[in-house]
């Protein structure tokens, strides 16, 4: 038989248990995407954005922009990874393109992801990129080499005192990660 | 029916019992074994930084010492010998019978051991247990993890389930089952702060359960939460994990303060000194723990806007704490004090938690903290909170109560030797690190510079007594329960005046089977 206090102690309990379902789902699908969204509101992390359509804009010719490209390999990541053209001056407004050389060293088939940083941070969401190999995971096989693809265009309302931007790319080796992720996928189907 | 007046016989009435007590004292018990062999990881790790340089383990154990160290005390020592505490007490402090869902109540303590082992066990499989630290940032955690971390992770779900079951019993207790009249501003301190610690731990254990599940999808489903490669971000486990971790720490202090707020007025033979600012003191504390978490991470590169914040609110914090302590000092204050043993080490907990309570604001400075962070100090800080601001009110409340369990009475002066030998050697361990810490010695390194020779010798031999005198402390309480010297005044002690005061010591197997007329 159950009394007044048992159904209240039981309605309490359901509403606690309500809460602690609340909290998980708020550290597992809340958290991350409002911490990418306040790192991108704030402009830290020089996180750039991801694929931009270029706009009919002018080109402002009377500024130019020094854009140099640095290049790092993460931990383990044993390629070669380098930037063909190590700085070049842009007009805001004008579409540019550069190439970074990539070669897997080891005799396995590899895939890397490359990551960008921007310094200063707050000329991240300044700077488009209409194309880039850091949008895929680029594979190589084995001792292959290539040459990766960066269009880009500077806003021309990145503020006035910027006058250097600096790219980063920073290689992963996930090959690992990929084949992790193509078995989930095959074993959802 | 009928043959409900006692316990059941033999092993099967620990295992199937509903009974509060029984599982308080199970709580209680499992949590010192924690104590001893958290204590031992602790030794190894003391014995090894005698003397500079490697001597009796490699790195990588010593590593995994520093994080079982931390795992076993925070989730097997503490927290379960507070949930033991809650149990024998709170049903006894504002007279009910029991607690609100009995069975729950043996679930969430039989969890436990099997959970432990399974942690334990980590350290003989190949690669090795839990190497990264007990707040296990990632990517060590993920990338660089030894293959055990999936029995971490699987053991960190289960103490996490247990701790929610056990909070969602306690809240459900004490806001169902108080004996009529006794009002929410008429209860025991003690029953005050574990209302609001469980609380805290209903909103921020499912949060340590999202970190870790996160981290098993990037170690085992291609997913990149915390990894850069995919997009993620390692920085990101930080906020999760102090979102988590800085309100634990307040559910490991918050029932100590609510010990020596029963131990001190007993004896000072005063009432508790502001009572109504002490709940509204711990309720504050209790907020404020929610919005300070950053404070663990100011040099991960926050916006000056962040580390502003993050600092002035965590320095609020320093405002209902010191108001506590104003209160405690304020209940001694010309009342007519004695000093057994539960008395000694609750001035202590409120001494030496104020001195962790100091550092703590001196590392809430943003700008001084990248010079502490990660040092030797955060060590001293925060074991001068936790050892001394949790584990000596837990021995405060074990001398405080361990008459009414067994109606026997410890014996004294081997109580007040427990309590001058911890006093010497905790000072001794943890004071001399925050000399290191300034200078400069890194935290969870197993080998260090020349220079700081003598004060970590000083610090091991610290270590070695004060665990030495917690043997004492486990021969007192057998030897109570054996030879102890038979108790029969309900009030034990002549200032108690809480409701467990009013049932017979030892208390039987049932208490307040009907509630009682509060005055």
């Amino acid at each position: 038989m159950a009394t007044q206090a048992d159904k209240n102690i039981k309605k309490l309990s359901i509403k606690l248990l309500g809460l602690v379902f609340i909290m998980f789902a708020f550290a597992m699908w809340v958290m991350p995407p409002l911490y990418d969204a306040l790192c991108e509101a704030l402009g830290i992390n020089g996180k750039t954005g991801r694929q931009y359509t270029a706009v009919e804009s002018q080109v402002d010719t009377d500024r130019i922009v020094k854009v140099q490209f640095v290049a790092q390999n993460n931990e383990m990541m044993p390629w070669e990874f380098a930037p063909n053209t190590s700085q070049v001056e842009v007009h805001p407004g004008e579409s540019s393109q550069v190439t970074y050389y990539a070669k897997n060293t080891q005799d396995r088939y590899m895939v890397s992801q490359a990551i960008p940083s921007i310094v200063p941070s707050r000329a991240a969401e300044y700077f488009h990129k209409t194309e880039c190999f850091c949008f895929n995971q680029q594979p190589l096989a084995a001792g292959k080499d290539a040459d990766l693809a960066l269009q880009f265009i500077i806003d021309r309302d990145l503020p006035k005192d910027i006058h250097v931007i600096t790219l980063s790319y920073t290689i992963f080796d996930v090959t690992e990660m990929a084949a992790k992720q193509d078995s989930v996928a095959a074993s959802s189907k | 029916m009928g043959a409900h007046h006692g316990p059941a016989k033999g092993l099967t009435r620990w295992l199937f019992t509903t009974n509060h007590k029984d599982i308080g004292t199970m709580y209680l018990w499992f949590s010192f074994a924690m104590f001893l062999l958290g204590g031992s990881f602790a030794m190894i790790i003391r014995a090894e930084l005698f003397q500079p340089g490697l001597q009796i383990v490699q790195p990588e154990f010593f590593n995994q010492m520093t994080t079982m160290h931390g795992l076993v005390m925070v989730f097997g020592a503490i927290m379960p010998a507070f949930v033991g505490l809650a149990n024998w007490m709170i049903p006894m402090m504002i007279g009910a019978p029991d607690m609100a869902l009995p069975r729950m109540n043996n679930w969430s303590f039989w969890i436990l051991p099997p959970t432990f082992l399974l942690l334990a066990s980590t350290l003989l499989m190949e690669g090795g247990g839990p190497n990264f630290g007990w707040t296990f940032y990632a990517p060590l955690s993920t990338t660089y993890a030894p293959p055990s971390v999936t029995f971490f992770i699987f053991a960190v779900h289960a103490m996490g389930i247990s701790s929610i079951m056990g909070s969602i019993n306690i809240i459900a207790t004490v806001v169902n089952m108080r004996a009529p009249g006794m009002t929410y501003m008429k209860m025991p301190m003690f029953v005050w702060t574990w209302l609001i610690t469980a609380f805290l731990l209903v909103a921020v254990m499912p949060v340590l359960a999202g970190a870790v599940t996160m981290m098993l999808m990037d170690i085992h489903f291609g997913t990149s939460f915390f990894s850069a490669a995919g997009g993620g971000d390692p920085v990101l486990f930080q906020h999760v994990f102090w979102f988590f971790g800085h309100p634990e720490v307040y559910i490991i202090i918050l029932p100590a303060f609510g010990v020596v707020s029963e131990v001190i007025p007993t004896f000072s033979r005063k009432p508790l000194f502001g009572y109504d600012s002490m709940v509204y003191a711990t309720s504050s504390i209790a907020f404020l723990s929610f919005i300070v978490w950053a404070h663990h991470m100011y040099t991960v590169g926050m916006p000056i806007a962040g580390e502003l914040f993050f600092m002035y609110a965590t320095m609020l914090i320093a405002v209902p704490t010191a108001a506590k302590v104003f209160n405690w000092i304020t209940t001694m204050f010309k009342g007519s004090i004695t000093l057994e043993t539960p008395m000694l080490f609750a001035i202590a907990k409120v001494f030496l938690f104020t001195v962790g309570g100091f550092s703590g604001l001196m590392l809430a400075i943003a700008p001084a903290d990248f010079q502490y962070h990660d040092s030797y100090f955060v060590v001293a800080h925060f074991h001068y909170t936790m050892v001394a601001g949790a584990i000596f009110a837990l021995s405060s409340a074990v001398y405080y109560w361990i008459p009414k369990w067994t109606g026997k009475m410890y014996n004294e002066s081997m109580g007040k030797a427990h309590f001058w030998i911890s006093f010497i050697g905790f000072n001794l361990t943890f004071f001399p690190q925050h000399f290191v810490g300034l200078a400069g010695m890194p935290r969870r390194i197993p080998d260090y510079n020349l220079m700081f020779a003598d004060f970590n010798m000083m610090s091991s031999i610290g270590a070695f007594i004060y665990g030495a005198s917690q043997l004492l402390f486990l021969f007192n309480i057998v030897r109570t329960i054996t030879h102890g010297k038979p108790v029969s005044d309900p009030k034990v002690w002549e200032g108690g005046t809480t409701l467990e005061w009013t049932v017979p010591t030892p208390a039987p197997y049932h208490t307040f089977t009907t509630p009682p007329e509060l005055k």
